[in-house]
């Protein structure tokens, strides 16, 4: 048998320095000689999860609002279904739907969807709600029609609070994101689970996929405020 | 693509995985509860207290701002796992990584619902000659309840739902099997999915009934279960 020839094979943690061998706190050389094969790729794949879950999500939630909006008696059974959805652990959800989709992107952007979906649909509806009584009967009294006054009055308003749905629902996304990794090899997830899977887990890696991970968060949720000041300026008081 | 037969056969060998297994399973759900129980306690004990104060006395919105950021944008599995190579692997540090999870909406929420009390009818209390104390538990809690009990059910929500990934820091619980397909199967970890899943609903159901129970008529909202994920302080 030729394997027996390639003689035992003992783990080195690729060429590391010192540092990376002896595994200590955190190793600069390790994440710029990994940021191309590792770090880099799964920043990437995790903003890619991330935006393809917000953009389907948004797609579905936005038009069953609006029908929610129109048709009140839809909204407390969908929002029911959304609560219980939200308690459906990510882990097992991403499990669950493997019978049906196999181990695939599919598996995972379904589950993530369906949390940015359970996310979005109550905020958007909270914002067509939002707008005064009073408003919409000067808007009708205008001679506005329905339409118009969606477009032109409801929508407008809702603009802060769907902004809002955004943020949490873009922030819980790359944190559910992250899990992805237990099914597929993806995301910034996957290095910390290599990670874990070594005898002694490799904190370089772990601590600087997971400062990644948070980066990503916080960077989202900036630039959904930046798109907040830029579109409704008079509903921007602080950042919270 | 829905039903076809492999799929079915896939979801009956893992219910008859859960009928050949309920020792275990049991066992599992025990484990995991005493974990997500000593997590919830840790973020009540600390949590809960700091944002009734800090919302009694007007401060440290940022602090409360801070934790909601952090109940949302911190990855459980990244906390597990930085916590792991702190604290090394097994119940403590899975149990400081959920309590941490957990403190973010506790914080928030009870800060909030503290924060958020009328004004005027503070003021009242205080004309009636309250003290600091007095206004605090029989004016600001009772009308804060909804808010603070909404922020535990979350709390409790997302340290039961996140316990089963603790799995890959020796956490144990449902995720032991969950995690390990080579030993378990896919049946069984379908059937340990299946009931992660009724276990959460069950504690969101639960406290979703004590919820409406414990609040004062005079503050109870229409709907305790649909409202909206909120982040706005």
């Amino acid at each position: 048998m030729s394997v027996i020839a390639a003689g035992p094979v003992i783990p080195t943690f690729g060429k590391g320095s010192s540092c990376v061998t002896g595994d200590h706190t955190f190793c600069w050389d390790w994440v710029r000689a990994h940021w191309g094969d590792t770090l880099g790729p799964a920043l990437w794949q995790h903003v890619e999860l991330t935006a393809i879950a917000v953009v389907i999500g948004f797609a579905i939630a936005f038009p069953l609002a609006l029908l929610a909006h129109r048709y009140r008696r839809l909204e407390q059974p969908f929002g029911i279904f959304s609560a219980l959805l939200y308690t459906v652990p990510s882990l097992a959800l991403f499990q669950l739907l493997v019978p049906f989709t196999g181990l695939t992107w599919t598996t995972v952007e379904i589950a993530l969807v369906s949390y940015t979906l359970v996310i979005l649909f109550p905020n958007i509806v909270q914002g067509l709600e939002s707008a005064p009584d009073d408003v919409i009967e000067a808007a009708r009294g205008m001679g506005l029609t329905r339409l118009q006054v969606l477009t032109r009055v409801e929508l407008p308003l809702a603009v802060p609070a769907i902004i809002g749905g955004l943020r949490i629902a873009v922030v819980s996304t790359v944190a559910i994101a992250t899990i992805a990794a237990f099914l597929l090899p993806t995301g910034l997830g996957y290095p910390i689970f290599l990670a874990l899977k070594e005898p002694t887990p490799f904190k370089t890696e772990i601590y600087s996929a997971g400062a990644l991970a948070v980066a990503l968060a916080i960077g989202c949720d900036g630039l959904l405020v930046v798109l907040r000041r830029v579109l409704v300026p008079w509903a921007s008081k602080g950042l919270a | 693509m829905l039903a076809d037969t492999a799929t079915m056969h896939t979801f009956v060998d893992a219910a008859r995985f859960i009928g050949n297994h309920t020792g275990l399973l049991a066992t599992k759900t025990l484990e995991q509860l005493a974990l997500s129980g000593a997590a919830l306690g840790i973020a009540l004990a600390i949590a809960l207290p700091l944002g009734v104060v800090l919302g009694h006395f007007h401060r440290g919105s940022t602090i409360a701002i801070a934790a909601s950021i952090v109940g949302r944008g911190l990855p459980s599995l990244v906390l597990i796992a930085a916590f792991l190579t702190v604290l090394g692997i097994g119940f403590v540090n899975n149990m400081v990584a959920l309590a941490v999870l957990g403190s973010g909406p506790l914080l928030t929420n009870s800060y909030d619902g503290v924060e958020r009390v009328d004004r005027d009818a503070v003021e009242a209390a205080r004309g009636m000659g309250m003290t600091g104390w007095q206004v605090l538990r029989s004016v600001e809690l009772p009308l804060a309840i909804p808010l603070i009990f909404t922020g535990i059910r979350v709390a409790a929500v997302t340290i039961v739902a996140t316990a089963p990934i603790a799995a890959i820091a020796g956490g144990g619980g449902l995720g032991d099997i969950i995690v390990n397909q080579a030993s378990y199967r896919l049946s069984g970890v379908l059937g340990a999915s299946i009931c992660v899943m009724l276990l959460s609903a069950l504690v969101f159901a639960g406290l979703a009934g004590v919820q409406i129970a414990m609040t004062p008529r005079g503050v109870r909202r229409t709907s305790v279960i649909g409202e909206p994920q909120r982040r706005e302080l």
